[in-house]
């Protein structure tokens, strides 16, 4: 569930382009009302307002904010402030760009997001870059993250509730030999995990689980060093249980000497619609402090402000 | 009145004589218009209703007796179908059918139902999931996806992964799961160094299957149509050769490059294989396939080079359709 907090009356897009044209006006910029407004509104509200913003002002909302914003803040403002599928896009994108642990993101976007969201994501990077996302995720990736991620960026997984116990149980057999042999790339691996539905994946998982004894992941664990190994726990994680991903990745962005407000940006922005209700909950039992108050206690300033308001602290 | 008798029986004779070289002259005729009506692509619907509507008992039984390919002589005296013949016109009757069929179809629904077929069938018919996976748009291909989750609870993917077993399975799984870009934008210099990559896989195929090569496979199955054309035209400038010509081991490759690049090469073939003398079902199939599931526009130039084939092998109202589908394509043109 979402904890984004709109208004029950929200203003007409005109009126909050207007405000947040106000906003960037005179000396300064007024970054409460910039979270006032953004904060508070829905996808669809908020693409209204590019539209009416543009119309009356003739530059793009975004290129404002980044005019007016700057360093975490910004980040924050225009990542929310785009389309969920754009964003997603821009976030993947980005991620082909860098070296090693943009290969997370890949993978955190093509796992959990639904069949529909991702293939929006690729609409949107079309639109946006001009090629395909599998076509940039194969060409920056190579060998075995290459072998994982450009099937789970290009899949369009079957989302009904049917699961086949039968296959279940033969594939957690085939996925046991496999990794009791240390064979983790193996073609097989790599098929049940990015072909088969949610629902049968979650199947055969526990069926892993009550058959052998471990949960996969903890099979998984044989090598800590093995960076690809850390990947696949990581997919696996976000296709059956993304809460629980969501609430490691939080828990290590805060904890971490300093914080790293990429992951923390990231998380809090793509899911604030989605599932942070979730979200906070395992914060909260695993860590045993709200994620409010970890934010408060590792952020400041605008910033912190924006992360809390997404979360849905204080009012509309 | 003697006269008038001897005419009169004159007459008679003549007629019975007349009609008598009529049954066994009629006959001959018969049977070759009857064999004509039945062997080739679709049936000639209108001369079997001619010739069943005239045909009466002693007619029809010198026509088994004359066609030796539909009937023969039974150990207990009595003309009896071949039963090989009969399946085989089981399946010339349903061509039309299937047209028909086909042709309403939803193209979403056709596409899928098509590919699952394909699967079932097995590796001789992977051909097809590459021609459906390959000259499709990428909207069509992301909707025939869709109505496989519909008709078959499963995704395309995961289905062609858990059943093809060879090395072409890398292939066809990332064929049908491209969503490619459709524009018209192409990077000059990235279609040369891909050129160049694929110009070194087919340098050392002997220690590597081009099948299995990681970059071939990258290229071919997430680059846009435009792009690989332009990857096309600079293979041959750097090769001398054409990407098919060097792929030609490798058939799924092949025919892969063939439905993005030219697609119009890769349709003439088709058709050139289904209208030959010794066509199988399989090939013969693929008529009906192309000219239901493909644009018209695709099929340009087509029916001006196969007139003669299509009038001596293709019958009836199956024809009708061809022709009708290929004239469409004549006067639109290009989509």
């Amino acid at each position: 569930m979402a904890t984004l907090k709109v208004p029950a009356h929200v203003p007409a897009p005109s009126e909050d382009a207007e405000q947040l044209r106000k906003a960037f006006e005179g000396w300064g910029t007024n970054e409460q009302l910039i979270i006032d407004v953004l904060a508070h509104r829905n996808a669809a509200q908020r693409n209204l307002i590019r539209i009416s913003y543009g119309e009356a002002y003739g530059e793009d909302l975004l290129k404002s904010l980044d005019k007016e914003l700057s360093s975490d803040f910004e980040r924050a403002v225009l990542l929310f402030t785009l389309d969920p599928a754009e964003r997603d896009a821009y976030l993947a994108n980005e991620a082909t760009k860098r070296f090693t642990s943009s290969n997370w993101v890949l993978m955190e976007i093509a796992c959990t997001r639904s069949s529909y969201e991702l293939f929006n994501v690729r609409k949107a990077y079309h639109a946006r870059y001009k090629k395909s996302l599998e076509e940039d995720v194969a060409h920056h990736t190579t060998g075995d993250y290459r072998k994982l991620l450009v099937p789970l960026v290009s899949a369009f997984r079957y989302e009904g509730e049917e699961v086949n116990m039968t296959l279940a149980k033969s594939e957690a057999k085939i996925l046991r030999d496999k990794i009791s042999n240390k064979h983790y790339n193996d073609e097989e691996v790599i098929r049940i995990l990015t072909t088969r539905s949610k629902a049968q994946l979650n199947a055969t998982l526990n069926h892993y689980n009550t058959a052998f004894g471990n949960a996969i992941n903890k099979d998984l664990k044989a090598d800590p060093n093995d960076e690809f190994l850390k990947l696949l726990r990581a997919a696996i994680k976000c296709l059956t249980v993304p809460e629980k991903y969501f609430e490691k990745l939080l828990r290590q962005a805060i904890v971490k000497l300093g914080t790293d407000e990429s992951a923390l940006t990231r998380v809090v922005t793509t899911r604030a619609e989605v599932d942070m209700v979730r979200i906070k909950e395992e914060y909260q039992r695993r860590n045993s402090v709200t994620l409010e108050k970890a934010i408060a206690g590792d952020t400041s300033g605008d910033y912190e402000r924006m992360l809390l308001a997404l979360i849905g602290c204080g009012d509309v | 009145m003697a006269p008038f008798l001897l005419i009169a029986l004159l007459l008679v004779y003549l007629f019975t004589l007349n009609s008598f070289k009529a049954k066994k002259m009629g006959h001959p005729a018969e049977v070759e218009v009857l064999s004509k009506a039945l062997s080739g692509i679709g049936v000639d619907e209108k001369s079997l209703v001619s010739i069943l509507t005239k045909s009466h008992h002693e007619h029809k039984r010198s026509i088994r007796r004359g066609c030796s390919q539909f009937f023969f002589e039974d150990e207990r005296q009595f003309e009896r179908w071949n039963d090989d013949a009969i399946k085989t016109l089981k399946g010339e009757f349903k061509r039309f059918k299937d047209a028909v069929v086909l042709s309403l179809m939803h193209p979403w629904e056709r596409d899928a139902r098509l590919l699952k077929k394909a699967l079932k069938k097995g590796p001789q018919q992977y051909g097809v999931i590459v021609e459906i996976a390959c000259t499709r748009s990428s909207e069509q291909l992301l909707g025939a996806r869709k109505a496989y989750h519909s008709l078959f609870e499963r995704s395309i993917e995961e289905d062609l992964a858990a059943h093809i077993k060879g090395s072409e399975r890398k292939l066809l799984v990332a064929l049908v799961s491209a969503y490619r870009y459709e524009g018209p934008k192409v990077k000059e210099d990235t279609a040369k160094s891909e050129a160049k990559a694929l110009l070194n896989a087919i340098k050392n195929a002997d220690k590597r299957r081009l099948i299995e090569d990681e970059e071939v496979i990258r290229i071919l199955t997430t680059r846009s149509k435009p792009h690989l054309k332009e990857v096309y035209e600079q293979y041959k400038k750097i090769s001398g050769k054409s990407i098919t010509e060097d792929f030609e081991a490798e058939l799924f490759l092949k025919e892969t490059i063939e439905c993005l690049c030219t697609p119009h090469t890769y349709f003439t073939k088709v058709f050139d294989t289904a209208l030959r003398v010794d066509a199988n079902e399989d090939a013969k199939k693929a008529l009906t396939r192309l000219i239901t599931t493909q644009e018209a526009g695709n099929f340009k130039g087509v029916s001006a080079k196969f007139a003669h084939k299509i009038e001596e092998r293709v019958k009836g109202a199956y024809k009708d359709v061809l022709l009708g589908v290929l004239a469409r394509g004549e006067m639109n043109g290009q989509v």
